[in-house]
């Protein structure tokens, strides 16, 4: 008797518990490469029944740049623009992520004062990195105005960018052995100001906007959940991963750059779907504005830079007048100063999850062999999993929800 | 929990075949064959005390001045529990450049596999789909291969005359 139902599509199957038959039309459709609502340039082919998905079939690669192969002929300092380019949103993160791999490496210690404005710096990035996975969300659901609202944060956090070093997207921000200049009165005005007054107003009124709004979490509840035990299977970190439950982060496993002197807490969620993994990076944002107040108010005095004249560029006053100073310039910029050899990985925490250095140097100006393990590469191959029966337009939520960064997809 | 504990409970297991253990920067490092790396693995995973059970990273590396072992696949596995990380590697000689492959027992070793053979062309046996992941597939090479060399932004090769040296 139990073969008479024969189920046609994948709701039936789903509701049967049987494998969908054989005969049934699907329909292929391109998600991609060039798509609004994939947010970078990447393919999903999917299979589809109705509106339904049965399975997907990834294609990434478009905007491979070869940066694993290039950092093999360029002097460590060089490669810090290669890292900018690798999760754009939060570009600080991976600059400084690469400063202290070198700086581990040569055994350089960074005086407190450098570690702690980076501390600034990679949690501004964090909230910026936020800021757009989830108004972005909220963009892809069909709410606009919150997008809106919380990207004029977003232009202050790059104003102070500016301030820093110059840049606002790829920043090649901090140097090895430090920061390339002190924070100047402008960047702590407007870094106080941000985070005193314009931030948490805005993003209490995006909270308000979106945390308990009916239409907006009608679309995301239950909708690409994964379970903590699947997600460390793929190797999810980051907020994806502590949305599913677990409460990895490197920030407070393998304190880095002072961390372990701020007091914060990691925001955990429950069933791993795209509602949770929204609500942990909201809290994150709450986090990152503590972290840097406390860590504005506990400003060490003192040097930002570590007096290391080898890897360090020395002032330029005294370029023009010192001859040592000029000469140590010369080798630096012209990468003629040999690393020590060894083997090295340290990770930070990235916007996306860990994000790791895999560094060997065989004594020479260059790596011999430098791997990064970017977070967005080793989750995204989760996506057809978790999207496997849903409809298109959830789809879309979860891959936005995922923050899913081409840049560090295809490095 | 310390790396010589963990390095003394490898070594009687696994005897000579898990060798050339270091601890660069605090990390312990140990290379084994292939023949051991996939049972080293799960037993690293299912260890009541250590559970290994995050694989962080697997990518390759090429030294084509060891001979016999030219080609060389990197784990990094942590155990999220203990907070420990290790580092295995298998050297595998470029005559013969066939490694098992670790889907079984993490699914994210999928892609990094790919980029692996992607890059260095090691060939992950069982693997489903080993194929091309970032490079174009009509590709015939394997371009992390130390035989293709960047032109030199160092520039070694300058007159050193003019240079006053």
């Amino acid at each position: 008797m139990e073969d008479i139902i024969i189920p046609k599509n994948t709701s039936d199957a789903l509701a049967l518990n049987r494998p969908i038959v054989e005969d049934t039309e699907f329909t292929t459709l391109n998600l991609g490469p060039t798509h609004p609502a994939t947010h970078g340039i990447f393919q999903n082919i999917l299979k589809m029944d109705g509106e339904k998905i049965v399975s997907g079939e990834q294609t990434i690669g478009y905007i491979h740049r070869a940066f694993e192969k290039i950092a093999e002929r360029r002097p460590f300092y060089q490669i810090t623009t290669l890292t900018d380019r690798m999760n754009y949103c939060s570009s600080p993160i991976n600059n400084m992520g690469w400063h202290m791999t070198v700086e581990k490496l040569l055994g350089v210690t960074v005086p407190k004062r450098a570690e702690y404005i980076r501390v600034i710096m990679m949690e501004l990035a964090r909230i910026s990195d936020h800021i757009i996975c989830n108004s972005i969300l909220g963009v892809d659901t069909g709410a606009y105005s919150g997008f809106l609202y919380v990207f004029q944060e977003r232009e202050k956090i790059y104003e102070i960018y500016e301030e820093m070093c110059g840049a606002r997207l790829t920043t090649n921000m901090g140097r090895i052995g430090g920061m390339e200049r002190d924070l100047s009165p402008t960047a702590i005005a407007k870094i106080k100001d941000l985070i005193y007054n314009s931030l948490p107003k805005a993003w209490a009124e995006f909270e308000k906007l979106f945390n308990r709004n009916r239409i907006f979490v009608d679309r995301i509840v239950n909708v690409g959940p994964i379970t903590g035990e699947r997600a460390l299977e793929y190797g999810f970190t980051g907020p994806n991963l502590r949305a599913a439950g677990i409460d990895y982060d490197v920030r407070v496993m393998e304190p880095y750059s002072s961390y372990q002197d701020f007091e914060f807490d990691i925001p955990v969620g429950h069933n791993g779907d795209t509602y949770d993994r929204f609500m942990v990076r909201n809290q994150e944002v709450w986090e990152s504005i503590k972290i840097i107040r406390q860590a504005l108010e506990n400003l060490p005095e003192g040097p930002f830079y570590a007096n290391e004249n080898h890897y360090y560029l020395p002032p330029k006053h005294d370029v023009y007048k010192n001859m040592e100073a000029l000469i140590y310039h010369f080798k630096i910029v012209m990468g003629e100063i040999d690393a020590p050899s060894g083997e090295i990985y340290h990770a930070v925490e990235g916007g996306n999850g860990e994000l790791g250095f895999y560094l060997v140097s065989d004594g020479g100006r260059a790596p011999y062999r430098l791997h990064f393990r970017r977070p967005s590469f080793i989750y995204y191959q989760a996506y057809p999993e978790m999207c496997k029966g849903v409809s298109i337009s959830d789809a879309i939520v979860i891959l936005s929800s995922l923050n899913v960064i081409a840049g560090e997809l295809d490095a | 929990m310390t790396n010589q504990q963990i390095a003394e409970d490898i070594v009687a297991k696994f005897g000579e075949n898990s060798h050339s253990f270091e601890e660069p920067w605090g990390l312990l490092t140990l290379t084994t064959n292939r023949q051991n790396i996939i049972s080293l693995l799960e037993y690293l995973k299912q260890h009541e005390i250590f559970r290994f059970n995050f694989l962080t990273d697997l990518t390759g590396i090429h030294l084509p001045d060891n001979k016999g072992a030219e080609f060389g696949v990197i784990y990094h596995l942590h155990s999220l529990e203990n907070n420990v990380r290790i580092r295995i590697k298998v050297f595998l000689s470029q005559d013969d450049i066939h490694i098992p492959t670790a889907i079984t027992i993490w699914p994210t070793a999928n892609w990094m596999e790919r980029e692996t053979f992607d890059f260095f062309g090691i060939l992950f046996d069982g693997h489903p789909n080993l194929i091309r992941i970032l490079n174009i597939e009509e590709m015939d090479y394997f371009p992390m291969r130390k035989e293709y060399a960047l032109e030199d932004a160092t520039r070694e090769d300058k007159i050193d005359a003019l240079f006053g040296r």
